[in-house]
């Protein structure tokens, strides 16, 4: 069989190509096209951040010095699924932090790490805009509110 | 434009489209569509309405029925009966907007919700379809820019602006009128325009709501500004975790420019001006200004010392004009109705109106735009709804990680920039979070340092370590573990700290830690020296004990212990040595008798 996984590696790289051609040398634009990266690989290989470098003319600390300030920038690939849990003050004093404690539990991976399988990430947020519906969660772009620890082994159950 | 008899105005914001309001705008497509009412009614899908809590919300005019928490399975009901017989469906409106007496519908500014707000910068949210330009022009929009280019000098724009009083919205409340005049008079070949909507405080979405309810209102005032200022290209800087924002400014920029309200030789009047958006990453310490024009450049977003204040010398180096979202929400309205409307509105020094995040403990969680002098009583308690379950009040903060906890014996302040400094707080950029009795307050003090700490960009050491080591200690307290001398240590760390940090973000990190230690000191004293927390929500102050009386000596939970903390032997109950304990709940967890319990 034909490496399916490569073709589409090849059109990810391309795509990524045309976008630092489209920005080329231009220092303004890194995170933009950072942001582009991230977008297409779901995280930033080293390999992408060494061509991006190139590209706009920079070193490759300028690229990892970003990458690591800010911190919507991964290094690491993501889970299937992307559990994001709102640490606002609002969800905060509302119990979110049992609804963490409970997802770590209940899915055995700490903060910011991904389960072995790959099948899910955990992330904590701040503000997710929906604090009406206080303690908030986001599986991928699915948004649960009211949330209470009971809840979550069968949210987690659907995924 | 077509003209239809009615409207069903459908909130899009992230609060009712979180939960559900977009199936609803399907479902009412539908049934209107089945019905064959779609030559008769529109849907249009709104910003915030501002009462989140009891979202999703319609509103259906010409009656201005207020339809609360609909579900896709009432969306027949609505549309039959309403929409097509004229008969407003009582059971499913919002239970203030029915006078209890006649029983006849309230309109809006009758609700308790708002009879006490004034809308400037929330004007149109929730009014118009964010997604449409011709609604916009409809209400007034563009007028502004209209007589701002052709009736007035850039002189008399900033004169109008310096006039009405306003002062920004962003935190610090600096004059908006000051600070257009310094731009005005720098001098530079190019300046830059700027909007500052990375909205850092983690529990609030003021900046947000008018971005996605109405964000030609912060594109024609940025226009404005362009022109006062004698600038052609503004950037707005938004939060990445915006999409709605992000994608309705983006629509916005596009129509504005096909209808040449952007771009070169704007209405004809030889005025450039453009606009891009820049999406931020999720750093905290962005929303400073000089760490924002960084971000932009395309650099690491570390603050740097000022002078050179960014009037003088801001992105790339130019003359370069800042404001935050809802201050220039404010401004085609005082180009419109004049300075001294404007500041006929407020108190002395703080003129117009304040826009809220209301959350947390409250009953009313959503958005509230209030006259500036309001007291805090008004809002939380006739505005807000009070609080839920019958609990009591015990804070609200203000100013988020900046800010501080304001208790019971002040909540007669009045809410504006000086007096909540006064008190050891600020009035921040908007969020305004409520606390019960079942909250605590160290906890909360400690929530915040720990986002400080995560947030601290460590380019300069007070702000690097001094958090830290602040941290460290609360985190020793809300564990047991806190030793006397721990609260004056904060208050000398945090004392250090205000006058030592290079920015804003560690000059006002040690405020919520003042704050709740000045109103809240016997809390701090009960978990250092009673080790107790009198609100139950420190785990490292519980204790897991086992119930005698419940114990069958099974040995279970002895087994089940990691550090074998637990003995006893057959027919006498077993106890938990304390001391060892390391309070992982595993014997809770397994006694089959439920004979642990944590308090
Ligand atoms: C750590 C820190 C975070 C800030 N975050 C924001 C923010 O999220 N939004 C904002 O408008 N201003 C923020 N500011 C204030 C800005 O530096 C700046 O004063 C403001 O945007 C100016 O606009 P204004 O005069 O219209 O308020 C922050 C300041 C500091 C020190
Ligand atoms: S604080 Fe969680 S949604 Fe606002």
């Amino acid at each position: 069989m034909a490496c399916k996984n490569c073709d589409s590696k090849a059109k990810l790289y391309k795509e990524l190509d045309a976008l630092i051609q489209e920005h080329k040398g231009s220092r303004e634009a890194l995170m933009p096209v950072m942001q582009g990266a991230q977008g297409l690989f779901g995280y930033l290989p080293k390999d992408v951040q060494i061509l991006i470098a190139e590209g706009l003319d920079l070193k490759l600390s300028d690229v990892y010095g970003v990458a690591t300030f800010y911190s919507q920038f991964t290094l690491e690939p993501q889970g299937e699924n992307v559990i994001s849990v709102c640490m606002g003050t609002a969800c905060y004093v509302k119990g979110a932090q049992l609804v963490l404690d409970e997802l770590k539990k209940e899915l055995k991976v700490s903060e910011g790490k991904t389960t072995p399988d790959g099948k899910f990430t955990l992330n904590a947020t701040r503000c997710l805009g929906a604090c009406g519906l206080a303690p908030v969660m986001m599986i991928n772009d699915e948004v649960y509110g009211r949330l209470s620890a009971n809840m979550i082994p069968g949210i987690i159950a659907k995924y | 434009m077509e003209t239809f008899r009615s409207h069903v105005m459908i909130c899009g914001g992230t609060g009712c489209h979180s939960s559900g309001s977009g199936d609803l705008i399907k479902a009412f497509e539908e049934q209107i569509k089945g019905n064959g009412l779609d030559k008769e009614v529109k849907v249009v899908r709104t910003g915030c309405f501002g009462l989140c809590e009891v979202g999703p919300i319609v509103v259906i005019y010409p009656e201005g029925a207020f339809y609360s928490r609909v579900k896709a399975e009432d969306v027949k009901e609505i549309v039959e009966e309403h929409l097509l017989k004229g008969r407003i469906v009582k059971h499913l409106l919002y239970h203030d907007s029915i006078n209890e007496n006649s029983g006849d519908i309230k309109s809006l500014n009758e609700v308790n919700f708002y009879k006490k707000q004034k809308r400037i910068a929330l004007k149109n949210c929730g009014i118009i379809d964010p997604e449409n330009i011709d609604e916009y022009l409809a209400f007034d929009g563009y007028k502004a820019l209209t007589k701002v280019l052709t009736e007035m000098t850039p002189e008399e724009v900033i004169k109008t602006v310096k006039d009405s009083g306003l002062r920004g919205r962003g935190g610090a409340g600096f004059p908006t009128g000051l600070k257009w005049d310094f731009c005005y008079k720098a001098k530079g070949d190019k300046k830059y325009v700027l909007c500052n909507a990375d909205e850092g405080d983690p529990g609030a979405f003021m900046d947000r709501s008018v971005l996605e309810g109405d964000p030609l209102a912060v594109i024609e005032a940025m226009t404005i500004a362009g022109y006062a200022i004698g600038s052609d290209q503004g950037f707005i800087y938004v939060r990445a975790e915006y999409p709605i924002a992000v994608q309705r400014l983006q629509h916005a920029i596009k129509q504005a420019r096909e209808y040449g309200l952007l771009g070169k030789n704007i209405l004809e009047t030889g005025f450039d001006f453009d606009l891009e958006v820049r999406l931020g990453a999720g750093a905290f310490v962005c929303g400073e200004e000089t760490a924002l024009m960084r971000s932009i450049e395309g650099k690491r977003g570390e603050p740097r010392p000022r002078p050179p204040f960014p009037a003088n010398q801001g992105l790339f180096e130019k003359p370069t004009l800042l404001n935050n979202v809802e201050t220039y929400a404010n401004i085609t309205q005082i180009i419109l109705n004049g300075a001294d409307w404007f500041s006929a509105i407020g108190t002395e020094k703080s003129k117009g109106t304040k826009v809220f995040a209301l959350g947390g403990k409250i009953n009313n969680t959503g958005l509230v735009e209030i006259p500036m002098g309001m007291t805090l009583r008004e809002v939380l308690f006739d505005v807000g709804g009070g609080i839920p379950n019958g609990k009591k009040f015990k804070a609200a903060q203000t100013g988020g990680p900046s800010g501080g906890c304001i208790p019971t014996s002040k909540l007669d302040i009045p809410i504006d920039y000086d007096s909540l400094v006064s008190i050891g707080s600020m009035m921040g950029s908007g969020g305004l979070i409520v606390m019960d009795e079942d909250n605590c307050m160290v906890d909360i003090a400690r929530f915040f340092m720990e986002f400080i700490v995560e947030e601290s960009c460590g380019k300069c050491a007070p702000c690097r370590i001094g958090t830290k080591r602040m941290k460290e200690i609360l985190d020793r307290i809300v564990a047991g573990k806190g030793v006397e001398g721990d609260i004056e240590k904060l208050e000398e760390l945090g004392n250090m700290l205000k006058e030592s940090a290079l920015c804003g973000l560690g000059q006002t990190a040690p405020n919520p830690v003042l704050s709740t230690i000045r109103y809240f000191r016997d809390e701090y004293e009960a978990h250092i020296k009673d080790k107790r927390c009198p609100a139950g929500v420190c785990k490292g102050l519980m204790r897991y004990t086992i119930i005698a009386d419940k114990c069958k000596s099974c040995g279970i939970c002895a087994k089940n212990c990691p550090v074998s903390c637990i003995s006893g032997e057959k027919k006498v109950p077993y106890v938990i040595d304390q001391d060892k304990c390391i309070k992982c709940g595993q014997c809770m967890e397994k006694c089959p008798f439920g004979a642990i319990e944590l308090k």
